[in-house]
């Protein structure tokens, strides 16, 4: 007599550990093979989109801190980018180096977030991702350095930063521009041919170009798919088309490329750090924020300028009526509709392939819900 | 660099395929009714020339008198852009057809959409609620919602 199997709904989260943050996932198994998803949100949602039509323009930077807390600094650039545009203000050179300077630290600081949780959630329990906060420690010293805070920097204006690189802040960043290749070989030497990783993440939650680009998937996850897909390219902004940098790409498109493309972006951040270190030093000191009255009034009209945060495509929506508060202020997170595509990586896989296949997209619930 | 479509060379290829659909054009921004949303966007996403694989971004805003449903598209194969508005006012929720079909990428944003806006986007196949809780009343981010 075969063998009868009744699908079973099991809830995974809100608060797990692997879940990231406060999210849920409804899970039908059939036996051990998940049948059906439904991820659920809304648990962190704070209303930061009202909020926005509450508040002056500049008031709203640091509420953008809040939406993926991991990488502050690419939010706040991406909403003062758009304000900027909205308002047709250019930015002094120097703000332009700073912002790439503290926009490609914090890339790798979230991605050596992102590759150490992954690990974290297939099992390599905390010792990889220690190896990462070491790293990720330096780098928050030195954005300590440039704003005193080490999480919600609140670092940018409308037209430029706050303040100006402080005398001790590229010094030490050479420093840790001249150690961190190192560091990343480290990693490669620990991770990238170990067997063990390599057998539980290889071949799992392939998702394909076309899927990818249909769902709106963005940023790592889109290029570990193969698609050539950088915002910092193909739309570029800021003082990108100056700097030389690749693009890496995945081939397959499952995790263990997801994973592999960020150590990749890693080395490519460490490029483009050098040369604006080079940029900047020979920038006079002084000017790092354009001429802005305090209370922003972008004249009439919208706007949907992105960025390429660490996650993917960060986008915001403003519509201004020429008020002193944005009218409507949408943001487009990355890591949201990278969830879109989860359906489709994980169905016919086991439940801890969920758990690494949601580890690899790396979400941040600041973001999802905002 | 991304180029945004010229609204007006696109209007002359959507009129042939889709008569009176567009109702108002600007660089790299088109207005279309309401019921036509679902055809325009497939023969975006399908024509070639256009072949808008992408969709940027979904979301509406409110203009006290009416709501107006804006889509982001791009294609990532030619690198360019274009914004499709739609205007919709009317009773209670407003309706437009879905473009899940088209792209996957509607899915949680047209949902939010709704929930955020009140806008019921016909013949998606989930449309509930997304980040408040089911029972909850009202629409958040519409100007008549104070708390």
């Amino acid at each position: 007599m075969a063998i009868r199997t009744q699908p079973v709904s099991i809830n995974i989260g809100p608060q797990h550990p692997s879940t990231h943050g406060v999210f849920r996932l409804r899970v039908t198994f059939d036996g051990e093979v998940i049948i059906g998803l439904e991820p659920i949100f809304g648990y962190l949602h704070r209303g930061k989109e009202k909020l926005a039509e509450a508040r002056t323009y500049t008031q709203f930077i640091p509420i953008t801190d809040r939406a993926d807390y991991l990488a502050s600094m690419s939010n706040n650039w991406g909403y003062c980018l758009a304000v900027e545009r909205l308002a047709g203000i250019e930015l002094p050179e120097r703000a332009e180096y700073i912002r790439v300077l503290v926009g490609e630290m914090m890339r790798i600081s979230n991605h050596l977030m992102a590759v150490g949780f992954f690990l974290n959630d297939c099992g390599a329990f905390f010792t990889p991702l220690l190896y990462m906060y070491r790293e990720r420690e330096k780098l928050l010293d030195l954005f300590d350095m440039l704003c005193g805070q080490r999480l919600n920097y609140n670092y940018m204006r409308i037209g430029g930063v706050s303040q100006d690189l402080p005398v001790e802040f590229l010094p030490a960043l050479k420093k840790f521009v001249q150690e961190m290749p190192g560091y990343i070989d480290e990693y490669e030497q620990l991770l990238t041919t170990n067997e063990i990783l390599l057998a539980r993440s290889k071949g799992v939650g392939v998702l394909s170009p076309e899927q990818a680009v249909n769902a709106s998937v963005s940023g790592p996850v889109l290029r570990a798919c193969g698609v050539e897909w950088d915002i910092r390219r193909a739309d570029p902004y800021s003082i990108y088309p100056q700097l030389e940098f690749d693009i890496p790409t995945g081939i397959q498109g499952d995790t263990y490329d997801r994973f592999y493309l960020r150590i990749q972006e890693m080395r490519q951040s460490v490029r483009i750090l050098q040369q604006a270190i080079t940029g900047i030093e020979q920038l006079p000191h002084g000017v790092y924020r354009a001429h802005v009255l305090s209370l922003v009034r972008p004249p009439k009209g919208e706007v949907y300028s992105r960025i390429e945060s660490p996650k993917g495509e960060l986008g915001y929506y403003i519509v201004s009526d020429g008020g002193v508060s944005p009218w409507r202020c949408r943001m487009r997170g990355p890591s949201q509709l990278n969830l879109t595509a989860l359906r489709d990586m994980v169905l016919g896989w086991k439940l801890a392939d969920l758990i690494i296949i949601l580890g690899s997209i790396d979400i941040v619930m600041g973001e999802v819900d905002r | 660099m991304t180029q945004p479509l010229s609204g007006k060379e696109v209007v002359a290829r959507i009129q042939k395929q889709v008569p009176g659909a567009v109702l108002l054009a600007d660089h790299g921004c088109i207005w279309v009714r309401p019921v036509t949303v679902a055809q325009v966007a497939q023969y975006l996403k399908e024509a070639p020339g256009m072949e808008m694989d992408y969709l940027n971004n979904l979301t509406a805003a409110d203009y006290l008198d009416y709501l107006e449903v804006v889509y982001h598209l791009s294609s990532l194969k030619r690198n360019h852009s274009l914004t499709l508005k739609v205007q919709c006012w009317g009773p209670e929720e407003p309706e437009v057809p879905s473009v899940f079909h088209l792209w996957q990428g509607a899915d949680l944003q047209e949902r939010e959409c709704y929930d955020m806006f009140g806008v019921r986007f016909v013949d998606h196949p989930n449309l509930k609620r997304i980040l408040f809780w089911e029972g909850f009343e009202g629409h958040v981010l519409r100007k008549e919602y104070t708390g």
